[in-house]
């Protein structure tokens, strides 16, 4: 696969630079996205054809301000860029800097120069530059800084074309040493180049300043730094500041020469006044809100027309598998695992779709660093980042896309706790099973004259797992160490209108991580959860139909009524039903009995599938969806055995309510969380919280009322 | 505090002053980096609606901060 002819080219630069425009039209549709060797950092590539008629390899590194690193991202950026003999080493650095503030992006450029790869100069944004009466003198910049210099406008495209042909040219290592390392560090970093022949003195003194960046040294090079480090008695951080401080005076000097007409700040006045409405006491967060409400109500009713259409047209695909197949395991496999497993997955790409249109969106027009300004004193007494704001709210739909919308959260662990509370947040597949339940146990009566009490129910468990959510978030908070320090220090971006290329592109690569990725883990179980509701142990499934026709008391029922005895047959004596009998006593002090059981189980496919198990296991499985009436009156006629009285009594009914507001009970959501978090640490740690917390509840709900 | 040194957290809306220091050496390095050196130019712009965090514009753009990150810049006044 590794082609040593292929160039690799690396994008870099500040956060809102750019980049990401760029690197899109560059490498348009090819690209892909994987993760840098061993981390959760996302590695995005693509290719790019250049005017000499080769291929590239673009590299789109995270954004970052310094290659001293503060986060994982950072780190890995800073990995790659000190590591200068690997198969992955860039051949070229392209670095971009916002045109209309070079001052800050020249601090990263001038480290890059001095770490000595061939790097080229690209000014974004050159038209706000030009609206903003900014004008440069390009030759003596790129006499000065001695590495090529292409102004360019990544949205509109233009000067892409000379920045090819510049990637295209050779080019040498810059042959400026901006930053002079100090006097008292030459002898050490003179010996790290002799030891370990590194053939830059700022890439070796990087070495000394970044222990925690040289995974790519063997364990004895590592040592090699680490003895030279104590021998001169060297400190990482000791003269951080003062390089910064030298940079700066460099860049100073630098831009009084090439500015020929510097900017007077008039151009980001309708930024300024806009700041003004969207920051407002009062119209600030009640357009906020009203954001946030249009956001949840198309993840919640918009996206639900493509997802009946994908369910209906796999239901049909399964049904009509399940006519022209021969019967036989393969069939039903194929016909009842894996179509309707598929089909699971893709009905989730409407809502991811539509949320990471609205969030793509905010990000590009710069409103969601306001958003953070906004709400960051709020969420931060909760262990929370202003930026989960997004993600609870979204989690009301359907925690999938939620999950994958924290990737916004700089901050490991407030993105980290954003994740695992998110889900306790009432999303959209436990509306059925609260529906049902409510219905069963809460008299269709009016609270104070006008208040259904129904409704009045379901807003309560709402605010239930909401209060859930932000009060885990608190608990996880103090439970969570960190030696990373929480702090906000984040641009306020001027306003700019989206890119909508950016946000199809968005769209596009949520929607393929989630479909590749987590649609693996989604796929493994709905096969191993059919395995256990189709099979059973001996042949005791495949004599169903004859033990139930033969039984004397069905004679009288019709074909419709024994098809249905069959269903319920089946599934009690399925693998799912003899687990739903074993786990009866441990749900037993939540007022279950083995019939719930076996909901509890194969609902953990997905929480509205309590409904349809309910409806097989009281065997009127096949007229459920049509009539939902016959399954509540079905329930509610059902008989405790061990008190004669009536199953689902009110105390019976809340239990479950509670149960299934905290519970995990959804693959999708393990299957996501895994593929955020690139391990399954945190998705277990989840699934048991989550459990326990719902367990707990609902025995203490049972005990209490009954 | 007459003649005392001031900090970030303490100015109004509107007000400018020269950076003269830090009180945090984490956060400073961090500070330095964003392009907010001393001696050079801050323009204290607003705060949240909830009074935390601010917004303040140093090299040329607007940058955000939590209170106690204001608190650690010392400007001369």
């Amino acid at each position: 696969m590794a082609n040593p002819s292929l160039k690799k080219i690396a994008l870099l630069g500040n956060p809102n630079s750019g980049k990401s425009s760029l690197f899109n039209h560059l490498t348009g549709l090819n690209q892909k996205i994987g993760n840098f060797p061993g981390v959760t950092v996302e590695k995005k590539t693509g290719h790019c054809a250049l005017p000499d008629g080769n291929n590239a390899e673009i590299i789109d590194l995270p954004g970052i301000y310094s290659i001293y690193p503060r986060s994982l991202d950072e780190q890995i950026v800073a990995e790659v860029l000190l590591d200068h003999h690997s198969p992955a080493t860039p051949d070229r650095i392209v670095v971009i800097v916002d045109g209309t503030n070079l001052k800050r992006g020249f601090l990263l450029l001038t480290q890059i120069i001095d770490l000595g790869l061939p790097t080229i100069l690209a000014l974004n944004m050159m038209d706000l530059a030009a609206k903003a009466g900014i004008s440069y003198d390009f030759n003596s910049l790129s006499r000065e800084l001695g590495v090529p210099v292409v102004p360019i406008n990544a949205r509109n495209g233009v000067g892409l074309e000379e920045l090819k042909r510049q990637m295209a040219q050779p080019l040498d290592s810059p042959s400026k040493q901006i930053f002079s390392i100090w006097k008292e560090t030459e002898a050490a970093v003179k010996q790290i180049r002799t030891k370990l022949s590194v053939d830059n003195n700022y890439e070796a003194y990087q070495f000394l300043e970044q222990p925690n960046t040289l995974k790519f040294l063997s364990e004895e090079n590592r040592q090699a730094v680490s003895r030279i480090r104590t021998d001169f008695s060297f400190f990482p951080g000791k003269f951080q500041g003062a390089e910064t401080i030298q940079r700066y005076g460099f860049i100073q000097d630098l831009l009084n020469t090439i500015t020929l007409k510097a900017s007077d700040n008039s151009w980001k006045k309708y930024s300024t006044r806009l700041d003004k409405i969207l920051l407002h006491k009062v119209w600030g967060y009640l357009i906020f809100f009203v954001l946030l409400i249009l956001i949840f109500q198309s993840v919640f009713a918009w996206a639900t027309v493509p997802m009946d259409l994908i369910d209906g047209a796999f239901a049909n695909i399964s049904t009509y598998l399940s006519s022209v197949l021969p019967e036989g395991a393969l069939s039903s496999l194929i016909a009842e695992g894996l179509i309707p497993g598929i089909g699971g997955i893709m009905m989730f790409i409407p809502q991811i779709a539509i949320l990471f249109a609205f969030i793509s969106i905010l990000e590009e027009s710069g409103y969601m660093a306001r958003v953070v300004f906004l709400m960051d004193k709020i969420m931060r007494k909760f262990g929370l980042n202003g930026k989960s704001v997004v993600p609870l709210m979204s989690g009301v739909a359907c925690a999938i896309p939620a999950i994958m919308a924290t990737r916004t959260i700089d901050n490991w662990k407030e993105r980290t706790i954003t994740i695992l509370v998110t889900p306790l947040m009432s999303c959209s597949a436990r509306l059925p099973v609260f529906t049902i339940l409510i219905a069963l146990i809460v008299p269709d009566q009016k609270a104070f004259g006008f208040f259904s009490l129904q409704g009045l129910v379901l807003m309560g468990l709402y605010l239930l797992g909401f209060v859930a959510a932000i009060l885990s978030a608190w608990l996880m908070n103090l439970l969570i160490k960190v030696k990373e320090r929480s702090y906000l220090i984040m641009e306020l971006p001027t306003y700019r209108i989206p890119k909508w290329s950016n946000v199809g592109f968005t769209i596009l690569e949520k929607t393929k991580a989630f479909v590749i990725e987590a649609g693996k883990i989604i796929m493994a179980i709905s096969v191993i959860l059919w395995v256990l509701a189709s099979y059973g142990p001996g042949d005791s499934l495949t004599n169903a139909s004859e033990t139930i026709i033969q039984s004397p008391e069905n004679l009288t029922l019709s074909k419709q009524e024994l098809d249905d005895k069959i269903a319920a047959y089946k599934l009690e004596h399925s693998y799912a039903g003899i687990i739903g009998k074993a786990i009866e006593p441990v749900i037993k002090p939540l007022g279950y009995d083995w019939k719930i059981g076996i909901a509890l189980i194969t609902s953990f496919a997905a929480r509205e599938v309590f409904v349809g198990t309910m409806a097989t296991i009281y065997s009127i499985g096949s007229v459920a969806d049509e009539d939902s009436t016959t399954i509540k009156e079905r329930m509610r006629a059902e008989i405790n055995v061990d008190t004669g009285g009536k199953r689902f009594t009110p105390a019976v009914g809340f239990s479950l309510l509670v149960f299934y507001t905290f519970a995990m009970q959804c693959m999708s959501t393990i299957a996501v969380v895994y593929r955020e978090t690139k391990g399954w640490k945190w998705p277990m740690i989840q699934l048991v919280y989550m459990t326990l917390l719902a367990y707990v509840s609902a025995f203490i709900v049972f005990q209490l009322l009954s | 505090m007459a003649g005392g040194s001031k900090n970030v957290a303490e100015m109004h809306p509107g007000e400018v002053g020269i950076v003269a220091g830090f009180t945090d050496e984490y956060l400073s390095l961090k500070l330095m980096e964003m392009g907010c050196l001393p001696g050079s130019a801050i323009r204290f712009n607003f705060t949240a609606p909830l009074g935390d965090p601010v917004c303040i514009s140093v090299s040329g753009y607007e940058l955000s901060l939590r209170l106690e990150e204001a608190a650690a810049i010392r400007i001369l006044n």
